[in-house]
């Protein structure tokens, strides 16, 4: 469970998140979305500290990861991120890139960590390019590859941060598929997308955000069929 | 035209033996520079300004100021201030070891820098600490924009080393001129210094084209 409180963002004089309260149960999926420079980024890394707020507080699970004290490596083993612009590490090969971090960051015997990046790699229907470097493999191929690579940390939390973005159209419906099936597992999972029709299906709850504000959330129902506040109602209307 | 290098033939051996000489003190000097310049670059690349500051102001001053006066004052200022008789090797590999230091720092800060951001960020999203970051991550990744940059700074540093016959040091150059000296010509000395001085760097630059190709295979 995440809670949140008074999460405040400036980057400088520059007010990127102000006030943001929420929280987000264990299993829940929730998405996020908003107009571009909303804040939307800047919020979901906040909750793995790639970014340090500037006032407010985070929970997880109970322990507060915005204390001073806070041990930023522990906390982001439990929550695993997938990026726009996959970052796979190009150097190594599919393998490598998923079985990597849980063998230098838990510490897990070499054969061990490949037998679970190879049930991930089976998971997202990848095993056959476990030997191939990422420059190999479509954008849809890499970006399934990175989520392989996040779930092979075995995280609490997955964080998406417009995972289909970069794709061409033909290969959005295989990353979100997988999505979907991750969501059904019961994963908890905070997803910024402007997938509209995904966040309707998948998710449980909605969140709007607009100018570094979280200014509506509720179910993807309500959300789309009586958006509540202006904003909303502008932003549905251009998008839908 | 009057060139007649009959006259170098029994000097030939004695010119030869610079080549080692050369040779040996890039060598060390490249050694020393990489040493340096690797945790120079080291320093420019934290946040931490009292590490970044020395290493700019370090790579300013062997940077802004030409490679001959550095030697000279390295030479001859040590034995002043010190009263210490530094050995012309000593100084010639302080020189070029310390000058070449500050080309090679920047040559690594560029190749890291040069790393997409993203890598940092996937990993530490996923809990890597800076050093296994660091050595698996980023530097294996900078690695093909340093090499060969880094060719290219080997390359000047052995056509720069003429520079130390001028403090003494029996290099290639300085034996082609003991020579010119003896004979009363000092053309045919000076070509053949010449001739082997462009088969050493043909064949480092033959190097350096090889490891750039293989670098770009691996893309
Ligand atoms: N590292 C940063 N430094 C300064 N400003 C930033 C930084 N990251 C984001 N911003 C600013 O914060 C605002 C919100 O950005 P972002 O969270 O990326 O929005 P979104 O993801 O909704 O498009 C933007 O105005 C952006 O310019
Ligand atoms: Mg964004």
């Amino acid at each position: 469970m995440i809670n949140i409180e008074n999460l405040t963002k400036k980057f400088g004089d520059n007010v990127v998140l102000s006030n943001i309260s929420t929280t987000i149960n264990k299993g829940e999926v929730v998405a996020i979305i908003g107009p571009s420079g909303s804040g939307k980024s800047t919020f979901l890394r906040c909750i793995n500290l790639l970014e340090q707020p500037s006032n407010g507080h985070i929970w997880i699970n109970g322990e507060e990861i915005t204390h001073p004290k806070a041990n930023k490596m522990e906390i982001r083993k439990a929550i695993g991120m997938v990026f726009q612009h996959f970052h796979l590490f190009p150097h190594l090969t599919v393998l490598e890139n998923v079985s990597y971090a849980p063998v230098k960051v838990k510490h897990l015997k070499k054969d061990f960590a490949e037998k679970i990046a190879k049930e991930y790699l089976t998971r997202v229907g990848l095993m056959d390019k476990m030997d191939a470097y990422p420059n190999r493999l479509s954008g849809g191929q890499k970006q399934r590859v990175a989520i392989a690579r996040a779930l092979a940390m075995d995280p609490e939390i997955m964080l998406f941060d417009e995972p289909t973005s970069a794709l061409d159209p033909e290969m959005v419906k295989e990353v979100l598929d997988v999505m979907k099936d991750l969501a059904q597992t019961g994963m908890t999972m905070v997803v910024v997308t402007h997938e509209m029709n995904f966040a309707k299906e998948v998710a449980d709850r909605i969140i709007f955000m607009d100018d570094g504000r979280l200014v509506e959330e509720g179910n993807p129902n309500n959300f789309f069929t009586t958006p509540q506040s202006n904003r909303a109602k502008e932003f549905l209307e251009k998008v839908l | 035209m009057n060139l007649d290098f009959s006259q170098i033939v029994p000097s030939i051996p004695f010119i030869l033996k610079g080549i080692g000489a050369t040779l040996q003190f890039v060598s060390v000097s490249i050694i020393v520079g990489l040493v340096l310049g690797t945790i120079l670059a080291l320093m420019k690349i934290t946040n931490k300004k009292w590490l970044k500051w020395p290493a700019d102001i370090y790579t300013s001053i062997f940077r802004g100021t030409p490679l001959i006066l550095q030697l000279i004052i390295i030479h001859f200022g040590i034995p002043q201030l010190f009263e210490y008789d530094i050995p012309v090797f000593m100084s010639a590999v302080l020189a070029f070891g310390l000058n070449s230091a500050a080309y090679v720092s920047e040559i690594i800060r560029a190749g890291i820098m040069a790393v997409d951001k993203g890598q940092i960020e996937a990993a530490e999203a996923l809990g890597i600490g800076y050093r296994p970051m660091m050595f698996n991550i980023i530097l294996p990744q900078a690695w093909k924009n340093i090499l060969p940059a880094m060719m290219n700074e080997f390359i000047t540093l052995t056509k720069e080393s003429a520079l130390v016959s001028t403090i003494g040091y029996m290099d290639i150059m300085r034996r082609a001129e003991i020579v010119g000296a003896q004979i009363y010509r000092n053309l045919e000395p000076l070509l053949f210094a010449g001739l082997i001085y462009w088969v050493m760097i043909f064949i480092l630059t033959n190097i350096g084209s090889w490891v750039e190709r293989r670098m770009r295979q691996s893309d």
